[in-house]
């Protein structure tokens, strides 16, 4: 009879940290670590040294002095007596707007561009190649320069649409102006008004809250709360009895009817644009700079989102619609039960990094002069203040933070819709 | 019995089909005028084609390729009866300007040198790239960075030398110590032998030999580089070492060491977080804070430098898609055999994660060269930056549309080539049934 014995305990040699696979791995480590502990530390010896021999020494101060230069498209109230962090958050806001839009936009013709490129009309599948690779192979902005130049350009001025007899005139019954400087649009007021809350004191943050558009998405709110509770009592009757009630007018009144008391009791009217003089005043001022960045960054990433859609669809077995007819299902039921859950988990993530790389591409503004964050405290904070570290690595970090968060959520999703594996 | 049959001994001849089914029409029908839905489609899309073309055609035939100026070509379309703003497109200025596009402001007389250099760049990494390209060529391949560096920027030939000596210095360094020491320490001493030849030896090594033996071409400054010369410069250094620098990112975040993961997934996270207009910032603005005082290096370098780190993170996510793609028995199959991690890696796991990967490398490259139009922004000369120069000048202010079309051609040409060399590239290494 054999017994098993322990082997015999090796003392520790320093040559078992080389070879010896148990340490081998730690020791990779902390060479990896040291090393790049030394480089940070050379790093930073470096440009504390230059720093102190340009007379800079790092501080934030600069954030408080006035910024003394202009904002010509803002979401929130600015002058040029504000104090560089409220130019950068005018900045930061106005990046945020122009990914949101264009995000929207991108996605509904990338969705529609990608549907007709599957299409079984030759004609129509090649016209959506043709686009498709149009975009993607020609640099973005080369694409934002153009469409500034298209609008610059080809648009009529603010005085063609003067005189008895103007060579342009206002679109939409009058509503909605299109001129080489930006578009015209309406802009919702409201004749007996709840007024605005105003917060935030005078500090560089403050912002107002208007009261009516609390009202009236409060309002909205509980009518989608009201409509959704119908929905559910009637799949519980129909769980019950087999038989479904008549909702849908319900769910739609539910909605539509406190919303339009809300809006006529605020007196809610639309002030149009009108030419005053050589210019148009009153409505809401697009610029060209925020209207060319919007259309380029949606027409260059629609050309990705198609692709990203026909990839989706196409990855679907035709055996799932066939599956899912043998089980009955109607077509609406087999796309919304069975195609789009599947197609969506393909699709999804890429979709995703797309608009992360739309926000990011959304930093070439600068080329148009579109005042997002790079343009305001990347652009001309740094070079009023020349504190190039502080305003590259404040601008860096907030990037950094806006797309951190768009992955968070992308990978909560993917964890969600993951399918189990081994 | 008799002989008479209801079934037939001979087959009817095969008849054609119906006309309405082949030919021009069968082919209209089936995929232009299927249902009232379809011709609809088919015939706005046809409206539209015939509105840019003719509007685009009309526009761009135009015989002014001999004007000097924008009147002049105004003065030839109205000499045709063309009046207008958009009577005709004004060529002249892409026959006048279009070395300039090309080259920026490279000396003329050297552009034979940045020529030869690009076609040394194709010499070089054709036996790479095609497998039909003679295997000869693969010993220029190692050699051509240098010779391609040395042409471009000129002066002695012993700097690039000198460099490449770093590389013997190493193989040898690795030859020596691994006899004595053993095969780890002759690959620590193979990395940390060239590192200490380029960071002390290099330079007073090139200084003396080039004062025993000057032999060199004139140098170009860095602020003479320009146009497409420039993009493509700094679009294939980029490519070329962003390949193995995310292989090597990839395979650190896919790795069981707890600090080298987190080392690289902060590295990729961070780049691929930020814009790379703030990256091309910190070139042109911090770099220089960043080393030792004193040192000023120049401005395209350091560009490279940003470019080849944005693209290394993206391509090292585009790896670890592959390497995660991969079905675990292939890891495993290469454990039951025995090999070790670096040999599984070199002979299963790379070839068949790449070939996994390479329409995601190939999109990250053509996005790559894409992107080097943003050093217009920090004042490169790239071509648009050199558009809005052009534009500026007195003779062609007023042009817009000549010089964005033809600079969009060009990115185009090159951008479309490479998606369909991945597409080659894809159906070549296709080892699945089908």
């Amino acid at each position: 009879m054999t017994t098993l014995t322990d082997p015999p305990r090796e003392s520790f040699k320093l040559s078992m940290l080389i070879y010896d696979t148990r340490y081998r791995s730690l020791t990779i480590q902390i060479v990896a670590l040291i090393g790049f502990l030394l480089l940070i530390g050379w790093l930073i010896g470096n440009t504390a040294q230059n720093l102190a021999d340009l007379g800079k020494e790092p501080s934030f101060g600069f954030l408080a002095e006035p910024a003394g230069y202009d904002i010509n498209q803002r979401l929130l109230d600015y002058n040029s007596q504000d104090s560089h962090l409220r130019a950068g958050l005018i900045g930061l806001l106005n990046t945020l707007l122009v990914a949101v839009l264009g995000c929207i936009t991108a996605t509904v013709l990338g969705v529609v561009i990608g549907v007709l490129r599957l299409s079984k009309n030759w004609l129509v599948a090649r016209l959506m190649t043709i686009y498709v690779e149009m975009f993607r192979n020609v640099p973005v902005l080369l694409w934002i320069v153009f469409t500034m130049a298209i609008l610059i350009e080809t648009l009529p001025a603010p005085r063609a649409f003067r005189g008895e007899n103007p060579e342009a005139s206002m679109m939409l019954s009058d509503s909605v102006a299109v001129t080489n400087r930006g578009v015209y649009i309406p802009e919702p007021l409201f004749s007996n008004s709840l007024g605005n809350v105003h917060l935030f004191g005078e500090s560089a943050i403050r912002f107002d809250v208007s009261l009516d558009l609390i009202a009236f998405l409060a309002v909205l709110m509980a009518g989608f709360w009201v409509s959704a509770w119908i929905k559910r009592r009637a799949d519980r009757i129909q769980e019950e009895t087999g038989d479904r009630p008549t909702t849908w007018w319900q769910r739609i009144a539910v909605v539509v009817v406190p919303t339009g008391i809300l809006l006529t009791v605020l007196g809610f009217h639309l002030g149009y644009p009108e030419l005053k003089g050589f210019n148009f005043s009153g409505g809401i001022h697009l610029r060209n700079s925020l209207i060319a960045l919007w259309l380029a960054l949606s027409l260059y990433t629609a050309a990705f989102i198609a692709e990203i859609v026909r990839a989706g669809i196409m990855a679907i077995n035709k055996g799932q619609t066939e599956a899912a007819s043998a089980l009955g299902l109607s077509p609406r039921r087999t796309m919304s039960l069975v195609i789009l859950p599947q197609a969506l988990r393909v699709i999804i993530p890429p979709l995703i990094s797309n608009y992360l790389n739309l926000t990011k591409n959304s930093s070439l503004a600068i080329a148009v002069g579109y005042m997002d964050l790079t343009g305001t405290l990347m652009g001309i904070t740094l070079n009023q203040t020349g504190r190039e570290l502080e305003t590259v690595l404040m601008g860096m970090l907030v990037y950094l933070t806006i797309s951190l968060s768009i992955s968070a959520v992308m990978n909560w999703y993917n964890n969600r819709v993951k399918l189990v594996e081994r | 019995m008799s002989d008479i049959s209801f079934v037939r001994t001979e087959m009817l001849p095969e008849q054609d089909p119906p006309a309405s089914t082949v030919g021009l029409i069968g082919w209209l029908r089936e995929n232009l005028f299927s249902g009232w839905f379809n011709s609809i489609l088919s015939l706005v899309s046809i409206y539209v084609i015939y509105v840019i073309l003719s509007g685009l055609l009309s526009w761009a035939i135009s015989p002014t390729w001999g004007a000097h100026s924008l009147n002049e070509c105004r003065e030839i379309l109205a000499g045709l009866g063309r009046e207008g703003h958009y009577a005709g497109a004004c060529w002249g200025v892409i026959s006048e300007r279009w070395l300039q596009l090309m080259f920026g402001f490279y000396p003329p007389e050297h552009y034979w040198r940045v020529i030869l250099a690009f076609v040394l760049v194709g010499v070089g990494l054709a036996p790479v790239l095609f497998d039909k390209a003679p295997r000869a060529l693969l010993w220029f391949t190692p050699i051509f960075p240098f010779a391609v560096a040395w042409l471009l920027w000129g002066g002695t030939i012993w700097g690039p030398l000198v460099a490449m000596a770093g590389f013997v210095v190493g193989y040898f360094a690795y030859r020596f110590v691994s006899g004595i020491a053993g095969g780890l320490l002759g690959i620590i001493a193979a990395f940390a032998a060239p590192v200490i030849w380029w960071l002390f030896l290099a330079g007073p090594v090139a200084g003396a030999l080039g004062a025993i033996l000057p032999i060199g071409i004139e140098a170009v400054e860095s602020r003479q580089f320009g146009g497409f010369m420039l993009s493509v410069t700094i679009g294939i250094t980029a490519i070329l070492i962003s390949l193995p620098l995310g292989i090597v990112l990839a395979l650190g975040r896919q790795s069981n060491l707890f600090i080298v993961k987190a080392l690289c997934v902060g590295f990729i996270e961070f780049i691929r977080g930020v814009p790379l207009i703030t990256l091309l910032f910190v070139a042109s603005t911090l770099l220089n804070i960043f080393m030792p005082p004193g040192t000023n290096f120049d401005i395209i370098l350091r560009v490279i430098i940003m470019v080849t780190l944005f693209a290394a993170a993206y391509m090292a996510e585009v790896i670890r898609g592959g390497l995660a793609a991969l079905p675990k028995g292939q890891y495993e199959g290469a454990d039951s055999l025995g090999l070790n991690y670096w040999q599984a890696q070199r002979l299963i796991i790379m070839p068949q994660a790449l070939k996994i990967s390479i329409p995601g490398i190939v999109s990250t490259f053509i996005g790559v060269f894409k992107d080097t139009t943003l050093v217009s922004i920090i004042g490169l000369l790239d071509p648009l930056g050199l558009s809005n120069a052009i534009r500026a000048d007195t003779n062609w202010n007023g042009i817009v549309w000549e010089i964005y079309g033809f600079i969009a051609l060009v990115f185009f040409i090159f951008c479309f080539s490479m998606s369909r060399y991945s597409m080659y590239l894809e159906r070549k290494l296709q080892t699945g049934h089908h």
